[in-house]
């Protein structure tokens, strides 16, 4: 394990220094907003706090082109039509600096469900595969985190590969993977392990301020026998606007939608686009024939908490939950609904 | 396909168009790559994602058997944007096909056991793939029935199989339609009535018996309960699931019931394992 020490005055330069090599994502504040924005040489160093959006978007853009797709008439024979089809699948080098460690263990949760599975997600592989992870552990934690409740924790190496704590003049740097005990090994920081003890010690605290843990254990379980209660979905779910916010600033939910956007005669062809898609529009699982398997709002949030504390537990080999406490969904929704709220209740009531 | 990227479809050529019903368009379809329609390897039961640039994808099964592989032969009823622009194809327009997906028809257990296919309207096509599969391997097999219903007489589809279904010692067919029709003479092969009661006046034995039914989510629900009526054991009834689906590969999140996937763990379950299953249909 390689150990550095990174001074205050030091942070900027190095950055600058990665990136020369990496495409650089760090927190930056707009407006009352801390957003992951492309870091470049020049820039101020990023903001030190949990961003507002989860880092999702780095491995999972909002919106990509998966196909590019385009028609061509032979003019010698025009009823002979040829179809060219192209899926650019690449990535560059890139540094996620600064995420914390609920947004480093989201990536972990999308592994199960993009690369775990029968088929791999090639455009997800391809940047993870090109993407170091420099998580900055949590000293703040806020009302709304609960990453303790989830098996994680506000400096949770998971997922991460390199683990970053705001120590006395500086920052203790510590390589949690290969990846990430090669990029200190080359860095030419000098050796911090005489301050690891002192982050071992702020980490500890930290976590103490985590919103006291409840047991989630059961929730997979109690969710299982409470799928026909339908009085309780619809008592949890009264409030809730179907927005779709709270999907969004998720670091683990997955769902995408396909469109087709452009005609493929066209001089410029047209582009298959995934773009994020959300559980609690009514349009998700609507046929085409009008049936739809979650017709009212309480089916489908009975699915969103039921496929992150219970369905995610079958699909994921370690029993994992498609939650990493983060609370971005509690803090960020417009009429404070509180999944923790929903998940404990259905374990104790 | 595509080994590399999933979600990258592979273009393919319509070759041949058949108007089955108002409603209904079956389309036979060849990968554009010589070599890869060669070696186009399925299970009967799985799969495709047809694509309409422009439009968007859908998923069909393949409803020819992979013992006939000279195109891929998918049925498309016309119900939503996709199917609307399917409907609108000519032979020799180019689509992008992503086949094989899902799972298939555990056959290789079925061996040595007696078969009744149960097939409504548009669900008839993937009993077709099972059922001229085990018809072309029939040594393997017992007896082979089939009880395939639609609305009306215009709503059956595969009219030239049906003539041959009819004509075949291998196979006990039976039709029905729901009501009563001018030119239907009722008869030991041509009935009148809901699938479920014609199913009960047909009454297969349960023991070493395989029911195998696809079609509309009603037919699907008091077929079963007249199976049970029968005696079936759970695990010896299969169907095939549909649900909405985009990446058709198990990424996009859509088609869960529960923790399982229909386009990766299905379409085909038994009952015994859609039992299992949270009752979200």
């Amino acid at each position: 394990m390689t150990i550095c020490f990174l001074a205050t005055e030091g942070l900027v330069p190095w950055l600058a220094k990665l990136a020369q090599n990496y495409r650089v994502f760090a927190p930056r504040r707009e407006g009352k907003a801390i957003i992951f924005r492309p870091w470049k040489e020049g820039d101020k160093a990023p903001v030190p706090l949990k961003a507002t959006v989860a880092p999702k978007g780095v491995m999972f853009p909002a919106c990509e082109t998966l196909v590019s797709y385009k028609t061509t008439k032979d003019p010698q024979q025009l009823d002979k039509v040829s179809l060219t089809l192209k899926a650019p699948v690449k990535a560059e080098p890139t540094v996620l600096f600064g995420c914390r460690s609920c947004d480093a263990r989201g990536f972990v949760a999308l592994d199960k469900a993009y690369l775990g599975g029968k088929f791999k997600d090639p455009y997800y592989e391809a940047r993870r595969n090109a993407t170091l992870i420099i998580t900055h552990t949590c000293d703040n934690p806020t009302p709304t985190c609960f990453c303790t409740w989830v098996n994680g924790g506000p400096a949770s190496p998971e997922g991460s590969d390199v683990l970053m704590t705001a120590v006395q003049g500086g920052y203790v740097l510590e390589g949690i993977s290969q990846k990430g005990n090669d990029l200190l090994a080359g860095s030419g920081l000098p050796d911090g392990s005489d301050k690891l003890n002192e982050a071992r010690a702020l980490r500890t605290e930290a976590a103490k301020r985590v919103t006291p843990r409840k047991d989630l254990s059961k929730a997979a379980e109690r969710l299982k026998a409470r799928f026909t209660d339908m009085d309780f979905w619809i008592a949890q779910t009264a409030k809730c606007l179907s927005c779709g916010a709270c999907t969004f600033m998720c670091p683990t939910c997955q769902c995408f939608n396909i469109t087709d956007e452009g005609d493929p005669a066209s001089e410029q062809g047209g582009q298959r686009l995934r773009s994020w898609d959300y559980c609690m529009s009514p349009m998700f699982t609507r046929e085409a024939s009008g049936h739809n398997p979650r017709m009212v709002k309480a089916a489908r949030m009975r699915n969103r908490v039921s496929h992150k504390y219970w369905y995610s537990t079958e699909y994921s080999p370690d029993g994992r939950f498609s939650c990493t406490g983060c609370g971005r969904c509690i803090a960020q929704c417009p009429v404070s609904l509180d999944i923790r709220e929903i998940v404990v209740k259905a374990i104790e009531e | 396909m595509n080994e590399l990227n999933p979600l990258l479809p592979e273009v393919a050529t319509v070759v041949e168009i058949v108007q089955e019903t108002h409603n209904i368009k079956t389309f036979r379809v060849k990968l554009d790559d010589e070599e890869r329609m060669k070696a186009f390897h399925f299970e009967p039961g799985q799969v495709g994602q047809l694509s309409l640039f422009g439009v968007g994808e859908s998923t069909f099964v393949i409803n020819s058997p992979p013992t006939r592989m000279d195109y891929l032969q998918f049925s498309v009823m016309k119900a939503g944007e996709v199917t609307s622009a399917l409907h609108k194809l000519n032979v020799g327009d180019k689509i992008g096909v992503r086949a094989p997906l899902g799972n298939f028809f555990p056959y290789a257990k079925w061996k040595g056991k007696d078969i009744f296919f149960i097939g409504g309207g548009i669900g008839m096509a993937p009993i077709r793939t099972i059922m001229l599969y085990l018809l072309d391997n029939k040594k393997d097999y017992g007896t082979i029935s089939l009880l395939y219903g639609a609305k009306t007489p215009e709503d059956l589809s595969y009219k030239d199989d049906i003539k041959e279904w009819l004509a075949d010692p291998n196979l006990n067919a039976v039709l029905t339609i729901d009501n009563p029709a001018e030119g239907w003479t009722v008869d030991d092969t041509h009935k009148v009535g809901l699938i479920p009661n014609v199913l009960k006046e047909l009454a297969p034995r349960p023991d070493n018996c395989i029911a195998v039914l696809c079609g509309p989510p009603i037919m699907i629900k008091f077929t079963l309960m007249a199976l049970k009526d029968m005696n079936f054991p759970d695990e010896q009834i299969f169907t095939t699931l549909e649900k909405r689906m985009k990446c058709g590969v198990g990424l996009c999140g859509r088609c869960n019931i529960g923790g399982k996937l229909v386009c990766v763990d299905g379409p085909v379950f038994s009952y015994d394992q859609l039992r299992e299953l949270p009752p979200e249909l």
